[in-house]
């Protein structure tokens, strides 16, 4: 899997033809002196002990039946946790969710930050208010957002329910985060207004390595903004783009806190990502060995559609 | 990517359109531009000024089923309310302590690392960079597994230190990131000098390396600490007892069972929570986008 991908890569003679290189620059490549192990040393060893190696022992202890409170020895069960997860209906609902979910996020995120990105980038009054406001949901804990977020919500006390029944668009009073339909808009919305920051700042740094002799050079062929877009900005910016959407969608399918606080995976489970899933499997019913499978079978399934979505990319680029 | 397709030539016809045309279709996409502003400032905004006016609001206009803007009869009760509700300086102290120990101590252990990652081109510099990547992509509930059961019997669970050292190892990678820009912009002709003067590779890091590193340094700590300031899910698997907990774990308190939350104490707790990172957001923000940027960008 990907995390054997550095190691892969350093299989001696697997890196093509190397240019020239100087002795120095040999021996560098190499390996380290000692006096630079010495420096890397104080951020390698928590790196291994409590980073990698934890990874390993989660790897392992999908196949074992590790239980909270369990007397008898932990016993190695072969590929049981993952025939069972395979017919747990439940996990694939949390699973389908948690797709839905960060495709749903991750495009209106990326959709919105270009348009902000693109404001940001022209000479627009109030500029400055914008870029601030945009970075203070980044600085917000996500439990606050969360909460911020619930109040928004609420169903007496909340500023939506007022303002759609003012404008006459709703008659009720509705529970947003207890309706079976509306709970995942409800929570997407909050997650694109959470990490929208992010993506507008990298989009942002994207637009402003864009030539502006290119930009100025197309507008005065008489180029309108849109095919400025189209055949200026856009290629440049691509990279940058497929970068931040593809982080964005491992992010927020991974996410955690912000539907724990807004609506505990429900109502019936509705909004129950994978993550919460595991969670409540191993610090509510102390399933360790099943959830660390889970977490694997999480992983797995991400990069699959991870490698189907730049792979197409990939081809795109090569035509 | 770009580099594949080669600017494909400017075909469009060139400009013929009368001024004055042009000239109100510019206004009007000013306006345009204007609006959609306008649009994600209000977006962007009025959960923060509802927030906000919650806070301020008495428990009987909280529970009103109308709801105004402005608080009709505001009071900073609900803060009062907060503090004997939940032990929420406790809580601050204890979100203090964590977030600048790990700070502190991711940066420490990540100067030298970043340091020998961009001097020294080597397959561990070269794994290093893709593990920082790779990091990113893991989910939190696999690491959290195993790293519970060791805590535990380390008897660390439900200790301070034991989430100071989950943060540290949280903050590396990013602190790897953002230093390895830093560490990029110093000149290497410097350190070059130190070194025909016979300066050991340590002596250059501290003395020719690290003062000009500062403001890097500073941008680093900082988002550091806010990151552990407002992490969640290791604080609320690793702590159990209330006068353990973190700010971030202390607010779901506020929310009962059933998802039942005393509203105005609720609100004035988060706002609380906010406040340190929003400081030093208000006071790095230009440092901090430009840090991240130049690790991004020469990546």
């Amino acid at each position: 899997m990907s995390l054997l991908k550095p190691r892969a890569k350093a299989v001696p003679g697997s890196r093509g033809t190397p240019p020239p290189r100087t002795p120095r620059q040999r021996k560098r490549a190499l390996g380290l002196d000692r006096g630079a192990w010495f420096l890397l040393l104080p951020a390698l060893i928590p790196i291994l002990l409590l980073s990698v190696g934890p990874l390993v022992y989660a790897v392992s202890l999908a196949f074992t039946d590790a239980q909270a409170g369990r007397t008898s020895p932990t016993q190695f069960v072969g590929l049981l946790n993952f025939t069972d997860l395979r017919h747990d209906s439940l996990f694939w609902e949390s699973f389908r969710i948690g797709l839905v979910w960060a495709l749903c996020v991750t495009t209106l995120q990326f959709l919105l930050a270009l348009g902000l990105a693109l404001l940001l980038d022209q000479n627009l009054r109030f500029r400055w208010l914008a870029r601030t406001l945009a970075l203070v949901p980044w600085a917000m804990p996500e439990v606050v957002v969360g909460v911020m977020w619930r109040l928004v919500y609420h169903q007496d006390a909340g500023i939506l329910n007022k303002t759609l029944a003012q404008l006459g668009l709703i008659d009720g009073q509705v529970d947003w985060l207890s309706s079976m339909t509306l709970a995942l808009p409800a929570v997407i919305v909050v997650g694109v207004w959470a990490g929208m920051p992010q993506t507008t700042v990298v989009l942002l740094a994207g637009l402003q390595n864009v030539p502006l002799e290119l930009r100025e050079a197309a507008a005065l062929d008489g180029a309108g903004a849109w095919r400025r877009f189209t055949t200026v900005t856009w290629p440049a910016i691509r990279p940058v783009v497929l970068a931040i959407t593809a982080l964005n969608f491992i992010w927020n399918f991974n996410s955690f806190g912000l539907i724990y606080v807004l609506t505990q995976g429900g109502p019936g489970g509705r909004t129950r990502l994978p993550s919460l899933f595991a969670y409540e499997e191993a610090f509510k019913y102390g399933q360790y060995g099943y959830a660390a499978a889970m977490g694997l079978a999480m992983i797995a399934l991400i990069a699959v559609l991870l490698v189907l979505f730049l792979r197409r990319k990939l081809k795109e680029d090569a035509r | 990517m770009s580099r594949t397709d080669p600017a494909p030539p400017v075909t469009g016809p060139p400009a013929t359109r009368p001024p004055a045309r042009r000239r109100l279709a510019r206004g009007a996409g000013r306006a345009g531009q204007y609006l959609a502003l306008l649009c994600y400032l209000v977006f962007l905004g009025f959960p923060l000024l509802w927030l906000l006016s919650t806070s301020l609001k008495s428990p009987q206009e909280l529970g009103s089923i109308d709801p105004s803007w402005i608080p009709r009869d505001p009071s900073l009760a609900n803060f009062r309310a907060a503090f004997d509700a939940q032990p929420l300086l406790r809580s601050a102290l204890n979100s203090l302590v964590v977030a600048t120990s790990a700070a502190v101590i991711a940066v420490a252990i990540a100067v030298p690392a970043a340091y020998v990652m961009v001097r020294h081109r080597s397959r561990i510099s070269r794994a290093g960079t893709v593990w920082i990547l790779v990091s990113q992509m893991f989910p939190f509930v696999l690491v959290i597994i195993p790293l519970f059961l060791v805590l535990r019997n380390l008897h660390l669970i439900n200790q301070l230190p034991g989430l100071v050292i989950v943060y540290v190892v949280w903050n590396l990678p990013f602190a790897l990131w953002m230093l390895r820009g830093y560490v990029r912009a110093v000149p290497i002709s410097l350190e070059e000098a130190a070194a025909v003067d016979g300066a050991s590779r340590l002596r250059t890091l501290t003395s020719v390396v690290l003062p000009l590193l500062t403001p890097g340094l500073v941008a680093t700590l900082m988002f550091s600490f806010v990151t552990a300031w407002n992490e969640f899910f290791f604080a609320l698997v690793l702590l159990k007892s209330p006068e353990k907990q973190t700010m971030s774990v202390i607010l779901t308190h506020f929310i009962g069972a059933e998802g039942v939350a005393d509203l105005g104490p609720l609100a004035a707790a988060a706002l609380l929570a906010t406040l340190p990172s929003l400081l030093f957001f208000a006071l790095l923000q230009r440092r901090l986008v430009s840090g991240m940027l130049a690790g991004a960008v020469k990546g």
